[in-house]
Parts: C-alpha cells; structure tokens; sequence
C-alpha cells in the first residue's frame, strides 16, 4: 500500500469545508432511553443542569473546542460555568466532521452551532412554559435558567431536560442580536486550560490499552525509496521487543513500550532500494525551478498588458525572490493508537481531517466505513500536518498485523524526515513605474510543485499555490501573473498559511522596493494604489477598505512616520487580506539590525479584521502565535536536502524560534459586524515581508530569500 | 534489566527497566503517568521537563539508572491540587495553545521560582530560553511567570 498521502483525496472527491449540521437525535431509532435532554447529536444538557458539547472540529491549539462551545453556549443562554467540551467522532451521530483547515471553522460552522443552542433554547422555553401553563412568549432563558418574569418563577435547564426532550426542534429557531451577546464577544479563557495545566489532558500519545503494542517504524530515508532486505535477529534481541514486520512505510518494530520499540528499531539492519529520488538535492531543485522559470507558466491573473506597458515605463525594477520547503515540527510527533478486530477498528488519532481518512482504512483493513469509528483527540500541534493520513494509516496497519491494539509513535527525526513539507517556491518580478512614481506595470512569475497535483486532488494544480501572488490587491493597469509547475519528488502538504505563507512575502516586498523607487512612503504608496471599489478576485471580494483600514491602524499604534527609532533600527510594514476565511491583517515591525548581520525583532504591531470577534482574548492569541511561527519561518526555518535526504533530523539542526527571541507584540482588533472570521492563519502572512521591509529600512539592503539569515545580510 | 525503586511526586514506585531507559519513558509507560511529553528524545525541546531533587532535568535524556534516589517530581506532583501560583497563573493568562508543551514549561519555571522567586526578564530567558513552544506562547509565558511571581508586569504584551 504506497496510498497514505499520495491518492489521498482520489477517493473522497473533494474537500468539504461546508459545514453540516450532525444528525438530530430525534427519531433516531434504538437509542436507549436517556434522562438527558439530546436536542442534538452535538450537545446534551443532563438533569443537573451540565451542559456538554461535542467539537465537530480539531482543537490543533487554535482555541476551536472552546469558541465554538460558545457559539452554542450563547444562543442556549448557558450558564458558561457549566458547559464542558468533548471531542466528536466519526459516529454518525455527529455528522460530517469535514477538514479542521484553511481557518474555516469560525466562518463555516458559527452559524449552524448558533442554530444548534437557539434550537435547544427554544424548547426549554417551551417546556417551561408547558409547565407553568403560560404563553411561552413571557417567558425567558437567562444562564442556565427559564424565568417567568411576570409570577417571578423561574426552573432550572435540568429541571426541563424530560419535557423538553419530547418537544421536536424548531426548524427555524430566532437567533439573538449581537448587541445581546453574552459570552461571544467577549473575553475566555479555554475550557482546557485546567486539563492542560495539570497534565491531565489526554493527547493521543497518552493512551495506554489493554494488551497495546508500540510500533515504531524505520523508513526509507530517501522519498520514495523502498525495502530491499532486513536483518531483525539484533533487534528481536532487544528486552521487550516483540515482533519486527516489514508494513507498507518501511519497516516496524513492535515493543511492549515506547522505548522497547525505539531501542529495538535503533537495533534493526535495513538494506534500502534508495530509487532515483538519491539524486536530488537542494541544489538540482533550484537548478530544476531556474530552467522551469525561463518557460511560460499558466496565466493566473492578467489586468491589461503588461508586456507592452513594461517598455515604455519610466522606471523599471526586476528582482528575484525565493522561499525553502518547510517542516510543520509539532510539538507532538505524529501519532495514533489503532484497535483493529474482525469486524470493527477502532482509531485515536489527532487528526484533522478524519472524514477523508476513513476510505483509506476501509481500503487497509477490508471493513466497511460504518465498521470503523475514528475518535479525534487533542492534538500536540497541527498546523496543515495532521490532515495527512499517513501516521493514522502506520497504526491501522500495525494493529491489523500484529492483532492487537497497537500505538504507532514517530520520533522526532521521522517528523521532520518524513513531513508531507511546505513547498519551495521561485519567484522572479519586474514592475515599472511612471515619472510620477506610480506603478503601471507588474509581471510576476513563479515556479514551484503543486499541492494539488502531487496528492492527486481533484482541483487545477495551482489551486493550492496563488494566494497573495494571483490576488494582488493593488490598483495596477497592467497586471500579469504566471505560475510554472515544477514537482519534484519532496512530499508537499499544506502548512500554516498554505501559499500565503511565501507568496505575500514577495509581493509586500517587492511592492516596498517600488515605493523606495518611487520615492515615497512605503505606507502611503500602498494607500495610494488600492483599488476605489471592492475588487472581485477569483470566488473571493477583496474589500480595500477593511485592508485600508488595518493597515491605517497597525501604522498609527506602531507611529508610523512619527516616532523615531535607534540608530540602526527599521520599521517596515505589510498586509495581507485572507479572503478564504474572511480576515485581514497588517503589521508593523520594528527590527534592528545587528553589525553581525543578526536580525533582532523588537517590535510586532498587529492589527487585524476579523470580522465579528467571537473571542477577542483568543483572537490576541492566534495573532501572536502567527507571528510566532512566521517569525521562525522567516528568521531560521528551511527544510534542505543532500542526496534525497532531508538533512535536519533535530531542534540543533533546525531551530525554532525560542522564547528570548520573541517580539513584543501587540494586537489591535478593527470593530466589525461581518461575519466571524478564521484567526489561526491570518496572522502569518504579513509577518516576514514586514520584517524584510523593516531590514531594508534600517539598512538599505533588500533580502530576497527566505530565511533572511544573516550570512545574507553580511553580503548583501 | 534491573529493578529500581522510585520516589515519585511522594509516592515510592518499584520499576523493571534497563539502566539506559530514559526516565521519561518509565514514567510515562511504566509508573503511567503522561503528564510529562514526548517532545524530541534528544533534550532539546524541554516538554519533557521534570525535577530531579529539586533541579529541572530533560527526562528524555536521563537514563533511569543515574537517577538513584532522587525525588522525582512530575507536573502530577507540583501541587496536590493543581493550583500551585504557575498553574493558576497558566489558566489566567490563557497561555496554553495546543497545551502539549505546556507541562514542560511549567515544571522549567517552577525549578526557576524556587530558586528567583522574584525573576526579571533576562531570568527568564536563562531559564525558559530552550523550551520550545512551537505554538508561541512565549510572551503569555513570560507574563504567567511575573504574575505566579506576584509581579503583574503589564510590558511584555
């Protein structure tokens, strides 16, 4: 089986970001009678008034369990300091559990799960009223509470839970005004916080079962490469080693525990057939993107002509820029447990996308999809890499060869070894401008693998590739941009931001170099060509104003153009309209800019548009850990590789960014009544052209290539 | 294998294990207690932090047979209520993202109170300077600590 990432998507269609509301309970035949009131397969209120909530989306640390609880929450008139979250599995009674990605959630889902709570709500109303004999009209719901205000009588959700169970849910249920919010909107703290503090929350590595193995799986270091021969007798020596069986990832080595199976594995002889992805490095992949970037692409946004408009400009800027694979490194490495028995499997995993992965257990394991129960856990850690199937897949086919319950941990080497990794892209630009320094022209090039393309979905190939390089927001005449495939055999996923990860670092860039061309204000120049109306690009409508607008703030509280900096500090400034979820953001960054070439960040002033603000406290968070992870990315983080081999096995050989490092930042929220937008990713993107501008700003000299290392910066 | 008789969190737990288990794993598959993460195995990352007679060590890479009689102390063993000044801290700030790395942050900065109760910043980047949260909560960290100190400092967010 060589399915797990490749052909992920073949069977399953399509991405399916829609969110459907679950099963409604009601009806649902040969459910043992329950005390509680179940208005919905996704929420249970319980005689003594607790309120339980089931996540229909991934907790990946983007605060999701918790604000979508208050989606629920709120409508339901809860009382917050009774509401508990678990985690939805893939049993029908939960519905399609989709994609936790792309930072939809929040705008996919808070509508329906405002629904869910005003559905419940409703029939408590109804059924405190049956009881009473009063118009259900004069009765409302107040924090876990039914109040008559008239007789002054009042019953508690759990004193209402039987009659309210007979009721059927109002198809329609009247949802709230905004202005009556009592929990959305407002400041709280995560329901796991407790759990979290104390150790007591349950990630998948965590789980211990009954008779469970560990397997830890020696792989081919080499992409692609295959098992020629093995030589087990040193490892199957090992104390608590059990078994040692070639699976379709290379070849696994079960242990009674976890360090049983590493140090068995660390035991094992395997002969690889490396295949011809041996040849490939980093060098014969920018030498593949160069001669790939000297040949047409597909045109995937053309405004007017910029070839013609090109010559006859005043002043003409060419640049070439470019960004490394990456490695998502979560904290948790990858994981699952898996219970494979005649008839049935059983799954924990810390996936984000456990809809998609069940055709390939159903494939692994000869079961049908209803034979087969995935429960997502808490996950150490996501961002794009726990939507792959491959780690889930190691452990169903682990269990289903050894038979019993078997847990199928990674090490850290076979994370960063064995990512599905950001891909590496190659850019080259040229822009003219007028004599009076406004831009006429901009053609936009770039090369790179495609997503799409090399996981088989059912999309174009550059789908997954344009963001912040197609979308373009400015007003330019003549527009013209191109993208080139170029796959090579490095296994590519999506990562936090996805394109939006590296294509906005050239475009806020390059930009910035035609303003300092221009002569103007880096700020200025962006306001003064931002398009009069709303602009449609692509299925999406870019709004200048709410773009105007966080950039026009993040500039104010940074005090842009007022406050003055240390010698040999810049501030620069970019931003980014994350359309797909609804977000927009612009920082500020203050850099200094060490004698050794070293980039201190100082400063990140964050200002974003999220549209309605279900958790401000949450929202602030997400900002600072995009900007966290941006800065990594865009200070240390590059996935190289040397003979088919990714070369960094370890945190020495690829640092993340650490806490002395860490920016002050402060995050400033546009007010707004759009609809609530995602916040895990939109932090990111703005982030490393920020700072590239803010290192030409302190020293005149422009970095092209991530990471801006400082070796660069000495030369440059 | 030999067997070794543990203090852990107060409580004395006898073990079967090779002398090179890394203590990490014995606490977490043999004693079960999973408070304690699997970040790395290389001592590097620091979620798998606990204290070693009072001194935080990266139990990843501590073999089982150097520990001799130590306490051990586990993120289980901080508090017998989970509500020592850094857990409560924790909560307030709402520092933890995906949590994962939390334990080991948390047991790094208690070994670091115990010996500053009153920390400055460049304490705390002595300390807390090769604990990786991949998440970035760094500067909610930095707060929760002043404020588990008794120092609301309001300048580091």
């Amino acid at each position: 089986m060589s399915t797990t990432r490749r052909d992920f998507l073949k069977t399953t269609g399509s991405l399916s970001l829609a969110f459907c509301l679950p099963l409604n309970l009601k009806g649902a035949t040969a459910q043992a009678p329950s005390p509680a009131f179940e208005p919905n397969g996704m929420l249970r209120i319980d005689p003594d008034g607790s309120v339980t909530v089931w996540a229909t989306r991934t907790e990946i640390g983007q605060g999701v369990r918790t604000s979508m609880a208050m989606a629920i929450a709120e409508e339901l008139e809860a009382d917050w300091s009774r509401v508990k979250v678990l985690q939805a599995s893939t049993a029908p009674r939960f519905g399609d559990l989709g994609v936790t990605g792309g930072s939809q959630t929040t705008l996919s889902t808070t509508m329906a799960l405002r629904k869910v709570g005003a559905q419940a709500r409703e029939m408590l109303l109804q059924a405190a009223a049956d009881t009473w004999g009063v118009p259900k009209a004069e009765c409302q719901a107040r924090s876990g509470r039914i109040q008559h205000p008239p007789t002054k009588r009042s019953l508690e959700y759990g004193e209402l839970v039987g009659r309210a169970a007979k009721l059927t849910p109002p198809a329609e249920p009247p949802l709230k005004a905004p202005k009556d919010f009592r929990i959305l909107g407002k400041d709280t703290l995560r329901l796991d916080g407790p759990d979290i503090v104390t150790g007591r929350a349950q990630f998948a590595t965590d789980i211990h079962l009954p008779g469970m193995l560990v397997a830890s799986i020696e792989r081919c270091p080499v992409f692609g490469g295959k098992v020629k021969s093995f030589d087990a007798s040193a490892a199957l020596k090992v104390p608590g080693v059990k078994q040692v069986l070639q699976v379709s990832s290379g070849v696994a080595v079960f242990g009674e525990d976890t360090w049983a199976a590493f140090a068995g594995r660390e035991a094992l002889k395997v002969q690889w057939d490396e295949g011809p992805a041996a040849k490939v490095d980093s060098a014969s992949i920018r030498k593949q993107y160069e001669e790939r970037l000297k040949t047409p692409g597909k045109v995937v946004r053309q405004v007017g002509d910029a070839a013609q408009a090109l010559p006859k400009a005043a002043k003409r800027i060419k640049a070439t820029y470019d960004a490394p694979f990456l490695a998502h490194a979560t904290m948790e490495p990858m994981v699952a447990v898996a219970d494979v028995k005649p008839g049935h499997c059983m799954i924990w995993a810390p996936t984000q996308a456990p809809g998609m992965t069940l055709p390939f257990v159903e494939t692994l394991t000869g079961l049908k999809a209803d034979q087969i129960e995935i429960q997502v856990t808490l996950a150490g850690g996501g961002f794009g890499r726990r939507a792959m199937a491959d780690f889930i897949l190691d452990a169903v086919e682990c269990s289903k060869a050894a038979g019993v319950p078997v847990k199928a941990q990674w090490t850290r080497p076979d994370d960063f070894q064995h990512d599905g990794y950001r891909p590496a892209t190659l850019h080259e630009l040229e822009a003219g401008l007028d004599t009076h320094g406004r831009p006429v022209a901009w053609n936009h090039r770039f090369v790179g693998p495609s997503i799409a393309a090399a996981n088989h979905f059912p999309w174009p190939p550059e789908a997954t590739e344009l963001a912040g390089a197609a979308d373009l927001p400015y007003d330019i005449p003549n527009l013209h941009v191109e993208w080139g495939q170029s796959d090579t055999p490095v296994p590519i996923w999506f990562w936090r931001a996805v394109p939006a990860s590296f294509n906005p670092f050239v475009t806020e860039c390059f930009l910035d170099e035609l303003a300092h061309a221009a002569g103007k204000d880096p700020l200025a120049f962006r306001l003064a060509h931002l398009p009069k109306a709303p602009l449609k690009l692509g299925q999406h409508t870019f709004d200048p104003a709410r773009y105007r607008a966080v950039l026009e703030l993040a500039a104010a509280k940074a005090g842009w153009g007022t406050r003055k900096l240390p010698k040999g500090w810049g501030r620069g400034i970019a931003a980014h309209a994350y359309m797909e979820c609804g977000t927009y953001v612009a920082q500020v960054a203050e850099v200094e800019a060490k004698a050794d070439g070293g980039i201190r960040v100082h400063r990140v002033v964050c200002a974003v548009d999220c549209g309605m603000v279900l958790n401000p406290g949450n929202v602030k968070a997400q900002m600072e850990g995009g900007i966290a992870f941006g800065l990594s990315a865009a200070l240390y983080d590059e996935i190289a590789l040397k003979d088919g081999r990714v070369t960094a096995s370890s945190f020495s050989e690829h640092p993340i960014l650490l806490l002395p490092s860490m920016p002050k930042v402060e995050v400033h929220i546009v007010p707004s009544e759009l609809p609530p937008g995602g916040v895990g990713e939109p932090g990111l993107p703005p982030l490393a052209p920020a700072v590239g501008n803010a290192v030409f700003a302190a020293t005149g000299k422009r970095l092209r290539s991530l990471p801006l290392l400082p070796q660069a910066l000495r030369k440059a | 294998m030999a067997e070794y008789t543990l203090s852990v969190n107060g409580q004395s737990h006898t073990v079967e294990a090779s002398p090179d288990m890394p203590l990490l794993w014995v606490l977490r598959d043999r004693v079960k207690l999973t408070g304690t993460k699997f970040g790395c195995g290389q001592g590097l990352c620091g979620a798998c932090t606990v204290h070693l007679g009072g001194e935080p060590v990266r139990s990843c890479v501590t073999p089982v047979g150097d520990v001799g009689t130590k306490r051990i102390t586990t993120i289980e063993g901080l508090d017998p209520h989970g509500a020592h000044p850094l857990q409560k801290a924790w909560i307030e700030v709402d520092v933890a993202q995906c949590g994962y790395c939390q334990t080991g942050q948390i047991m790094t900065a208690a070994a670091l109170l115990a010996k500053h109760p009153k920390p400055t910043d460049r304490d705390i980047d002595q300390a807390m300077g090769e604990n990786v949260c991949r998440c970035g909560t760094y500067l909610r960290i930095r707060e929760a600590i002043h404020r588990a100190a008794g120092q609301r400092k309001e300048v580091t967010r």
